[in-house]
This record gives C-alpha cells, structure tokens and sequence, in this order.
C-alpha cells in the first residue's frame, strides 16, 4: 500500500475570552489540527480504498495526541470533537471519507473512549477552500450548549493531488451558551446520544 | 489602558516536503493573533497614546505565543513580523499606532536581540479577510532566504469595532531556498542588515 507522504501539519488554537458579553475567568479553547499528505488515488478512479484506512490510523493517532497537547496536554479538559476533510480537485469526495475511521477512533482511544459519534464534514475544494468542521460533545451528542463548529483552512493545501484532514476539539461550549437543553453537567453518557 | 481581548489565536505550520523532496527538519511559522476592542472606533481621535501601550503590551504577548507555540528557546527564533487588520469603524492609523511606536520593543525581547526592522503591513477590514503577515530575518533584514510571509485569516474578526492584531515568528526560513544572496550563516547581526 501507499505510504502516508506528509506535506505539512499546522494546528490552530483559538482562546475565547467573549463575544460581548460576561468574560470567562478561563477562556474557551478551540483547536484544529491539519495534516496535508499526497493522495494516492487522485486523477484515476480506483475501486478498492479501503485498505489505505489502516495507513492512516497511526497519522490520526499523531495528530490526535498534537491537538491535546497544543491544547494543554490534559486529555479531560477536552470536552467536544469534530473532523472533516478537503479533497484536492483531482481527488473525489469518497477519499475524503478515508478519514472516518482513522480520524474519529483515533480521538475516541484518546479521550479515554469518548461515547458519541464524532459529527464531521466533507468536500471537494482547491487551495485556500475552507471547512466549517461541526462539533458535539464527545460523550452525548444532544448537549446543546456543545455544538459548534470552527472554520479551518489553508492558502497552499490542498493541492489538486492532496488530501487535507482535519481533526477538531474543544474544552467547553459556546462562549455565551443560553439555548437551553441538555446541559453537560445532567448527561448519562452511555449511549452516545444522552 | 490595557487591551480588551475577545479573542487569542494561535497558528503553527510545519512543512515537511515541498516540490517532491523531504524538508528535514521541517520548516516552521507561528502567527499570534489578538482580537481588541477598538476604543476609538466611529469617531476621530487625536491622540492615540492609548493604542500605543495596546501594542507594547500585544508585543510580549504575541511574540510569547508565537515562541511558546514552536517549542524553541528565544535565541532559536530566526524571522519575524507584525500586521494589523482594522474593523471598518475604525481608521488605518489606528493599526499604525499599535504597530509602530512601541510593539518592537517587547517582541525583541521575546525572541532575544532582533537588530533588525520587524516588517509589517497594515489594511482596513473585516471578518474573513486575509491578512498576510510579511516575515524577514530578525537580525539582518538582507537575509534572503528568509524573505516570506504568511497568512492568517478568521472568520469572525475583525467585527467593525475592533482590531485584528498579528505577530508572526519562525525558527527558519523558506522550504528550498535557491536564489542566493546574504545567507543565515553568514550574517553579521549587528547592524540589523548584513
């Protein structure tokens, strides 16, 4: 199979203090961590993708483990997640799917075995397209003061032969959540949802 | 007066392959952003000392994310440099008055020395525009492998009331630099040129 061919990593932590309104004594993270590699199915159609899935599992894993530490290094502080992918033009949107095992296990091993789906977002863009990665809690996805999503993006990546993979978490909720529903505090966190 | 943050951003980049060859070790920029509050947006004010001291103290913050971010001792730190992008009810002095006079002083200090000119650019704005921080060497501006620059963009800042603050800091220069000239070796530093 195909090597992982690495052409960049970048990650993006944004701290927030408010958005006018009452300011947190500790701010709000939100972190992106980016990895640019060489698509090794692009400008042909090819049937059998799957196995590349197993390649990419440790990549996921590196870049999981970069994240928690640009964000503090505590992996309980993190309390959202979310992941997408940008296909370079000569790509399809299906190698972007690639990332769903190997993105979203990879957070979940790490997060202590988080319970809720890792919500996430695909498309086909050239260099300089942004993704809005969505988020949910990483143990009940209906926590409402938890969805959110945070824009990711680079002026060089992808590249027509690229794949750009995305993995999102975040420490806490909306900055001034006041929507109502389940709260983080009430959840059960069995089954992924409540 | 200190300065309102709302929000603080941090973007690092590693790149480790370019034009098909292995970039080892990989080259790599950090951008520090601070999102303000203008306190002189929607009207003309004379005097701008205010927003001066805004950008001594974004000074040592930025320049301490940005070199914090790379993981590197301050003597590692090899280029930099500073940008501001104003919300549309403020006016493009305003991001002269942080740049200028007094952000220098504690950005050297955060990458130890900085004989050279920290380039810079500045433009009006709003949420979702790029910014294009221009990068040079900190010590002597004529290094040539170390002319470059690099992007930060966010979807929700600059709002109109406030000011989009960026210092950016790397620990090496361009990916494949072959267009000769001054090199990082052989610079003298002192003069902030040569």
């Amino acid at each position: 199979m195909p090597d992982v061919e690495i052409r960049k990593v970048a990650t993006f932590i944004e701290e927030i203090y408010h958005e006018g309104g009452p300011k947190a004594n500790v701010p709000h993270k939100r972190g992106a961590v980016v990895a640019v590699i060489a698509n090794p199915y692009a400008g042909r159609y090819v049937e059998d993708i799957q196995p590349f899935m197993e390649d990419l599992k440790p990549l996921g894993l590196q870049m999981g483990q970069k994240l928690i530490d640009a964000l503090g290094g505590d992996p309980k502080l993190i309390e959202g997640y979310g992941k997408g992918s940008i296909v370079g033009v000569n790509g399809e949107a299906e190698h972007g799917a690639l990332w769903h095992v190997p993105g979203g296990y990879a957070m979940r091993e790490l997060l202590g075995g988080a319970k809720a789906i890792v919500p996430s977002t695909k498309k086909v863009g050239a260099a300089g397209a942004r993704l809005d990665v969505p988020i949910t809690h990483i143990d009940a996805s209906y926590v409402r003061g938890h969805f959110d999503a945070m824009e990711v993006g680079m002026n060089d990546a992808p590249r027509a032969n690229e794949l750009a993979f995305v993995l999102v978490m975040s420490t806490g909720g909306r900055i001034h959540d006041r929507m109502g529903g389940l709260a983080a505090a009430d959840i059960k966190g069995e089954d992924g949802l409540r | 007066m200190s300065a309102d943050i709302r929000k603080i951003a941090v973007w690092v980049e590693e790149t480790h392959r370019e034009a098909g060859r292995e970039i080892a070790p990989a080259t790599r920029k950090a951008v520090a952003v601070a999102v303000i509050a203008n306190p002189f947006a929607g009207g003309y004010t004379e005097d701008l000392t205010p927003l001066m001291d805004i950008g001594a103290e974004l000074g040592e913050v930025l320049g301490k994310r940005c070199v914090e971010a790379l993981g590197i001792s301050p003597a590692d730190a090899e280029s930099y440099g500073k940008a501001a992008m104003v919300g549309e009810n403020g006016e493009l002095e305003h991001a002269a008055a942080i740049l200028h006079p007094k952000l220098g002083a504690p950005l050297r200090k955060e990458v130890e020395k900085g004989a050279a000119l920290v380039p810079s650019s500045k433009k009006m704005g709003g949420p979702g525009q790029d910014l294009d921080v221009p990068l040079g060497h900190k010590d002597a501006a004529y290094v040539r492998s170390h002319f470059d620059g690099v992007e930060v963009r966010m979807n929700d800042a600059p709002r109109g009331n406030e000011i989009l603050v960026a210092v950016a800091v790397t620990d090496s220069g361009r990916p494949l630099p072959r267009v000769g000239g001054l090199t990082n070796e052989d610079a003298i530093g002192k003069d902030g040129l040569k």
